[in-house]
């Protein structure tokens, strides 16, 4: 049974990782990769966010929105599925304001260097995604949570590493017209083979 | 003279992918298929300019600390509509597009011109600018759509272009191209171009 979840936490990390595999995330990735620092405060925020969002997502689309989940309410043919998308937004714009006042209050440390991060996480695919892979896959609640972890690290992964390559890119001559952007782009393709090696690999 | 800069702009001045970096995720990853691409194109342009029109609209009624719920709402019954549609009228390509058409609610193009344009201006050329913004990001797609399906296929739209040496053809089809990576070198190369022809959009850093 570890070995199932261990697997599947490996899996959502290296094989399915968010970013390099699934394109997720993209804008803040690329936004974000110029300092290494940042890139760090925003993978944290991410990976808490993940593991907060999916399994909720998990417990409302298995109690409420599924087909036949209103069972319990005496609704046994009701079909809520079309409201997927406009709650699990909801749930993860509220799950993002409270887990910033909870820092806020309890961590401000924390919650100084993670910034203008959190606010912004509201509007990154990858969350968003988290919650529908896990609807789209049927994953139980136990899944969702390792999954959730496992792919916000991932993203967090990939995100410092680029990061870093970004900073040692800056003593590089670039072609002008590929500066910035352009460079950052191919950069991001060579990891994403690189990242390739994983996949197959079953444990 | 005006429809035709807020149309035509956004396509090759101010591209919202190759300049204003928004919604690469979706861009990215429906592009292996033309006819995903083509698909996820035209709903992204339609509801980026429902959006703007509506959020033009409600914009001096609702109270700035508010706003971006309400863009939210706004934008997710949009992209709900759009994936109805979508499962409706086609459900093959719904089944490809899996989560990506959910995913149009996080894109950054419908967000970024909601707050960036509609929310300053009068809800026909917010239409305008969304069905603009959408051209460029449909534009950026279908071109890669059509590289990467034809060298990594042989195919266009499913039909065979290049006959496969598999089938007594003579083309090797090049995997690569519909595996991930070449997706960040092809809009690495596009923007490349793009700024070779615009120098001024060089960055400088």
């Amino acid at each position: 049974m570890f070995e199932y979840y261990l697997s599947l936490f490996i899996k959502s990390i290296f094989v399915e990782n968010m970013a390099l595999a699934f394109f997720l995330g993209m804008c803040s990735f690329l936004a974000i990769s110029k300092r290494v620092e940042a890139a760090f405060g925003l993978g944290i925020a991410v990976i808490v966010v993940q593991a907060i969002t999916v399994p909720v997502n998990n417990l409302i689309y298995t109690a409420i929105i599924k087909k036949g989940a209103l069972t319990w309410a005496g609704l046994p043919d009701v079909d809520l599925t079309f409201l997927g998308l406009i709650s699990y937004i909801g749930v993860i714009a509220a799950m993002v304001q409270i887990l910033e006042m909870l820092l806020d209050r309890f961590f401000p440390k924390l919650y100084n260097s993670l910034g203008i991060f959190l606010p912004l996480i509201t509007v990154n695919c990858i969350v968003l995604a988290g919650s529908l892979f896990m609807v789209e896959r049927n994953y139980t609640f136990a899944e969702s949570a390792v999954f959730g972890v496992g792919s916000g690290t991932g993203f967090a992964l990939a995100l410092i590493a680029l990061a870093g390559v970004r900073e040692k890119m800056r003593y590089s001559n670039v072609p002008a017209g590929l500066r910035g952007l352009g460079i950052t782009f191919i950069t991001v393709g060579l990891m994403a083979i690189a990242f390739m090696l994983f996949s197959g690999i079953q444990l | 003279m005006k429809v035709k800069k807020l149309l035509l702009d956004p396509v090759f001045n101010n591209n919202p992918i190759g300049l204003q970096i928004l919604g690469i995720c979706s861009a990215l990853a429906v592009t292996s298929k033309l006819e995903t691409a083509i698909v996820m194109a035209l709903s992204v342009t339609l509801v980026t300019a429902f959006s703007n029109m509506a959020v033009s609209m409600v914009r001096n009624h609702v109270a700035s600390s508010i706003r971006i719920l309400v863009e939210m709402t706004i934008i997710a019954s949009l992209v709900i509509i759009a994936d109805q549609i979508i499962k409706a009228f086609a459900f093959d390509i719904s089944k490809q597009l899996s989560v990506y058409v959910g995913l149009i609610i996080t894109n950054c193009i419908v967000m970024g011109r909601a707050e960036a344009f509609a929310l300053k201006n009068p809800p026909i050329p917010s239409f305008l600018d969304g069905i603009g913004n959408g051209l460029g990001y449909s534009f950026v797609l279908i071109v890669m759509a059509f590289i990467r399906e034809l060298l990594g296929a042989g195919k266009l739209l499913g039909y065979q272009i290049l006959p496969v040496y598999t089938e007594g053809g003579w083309y090797v089809p090049n995997g690569l191209f519909v595996l991930a990576p070449s997706a960040f070198f092809l809009i690495g190369f596009f923007i490349w171009i793009v700024r070779t022809f615009k120098p001024e959009q060089v960055e400088e850093d």
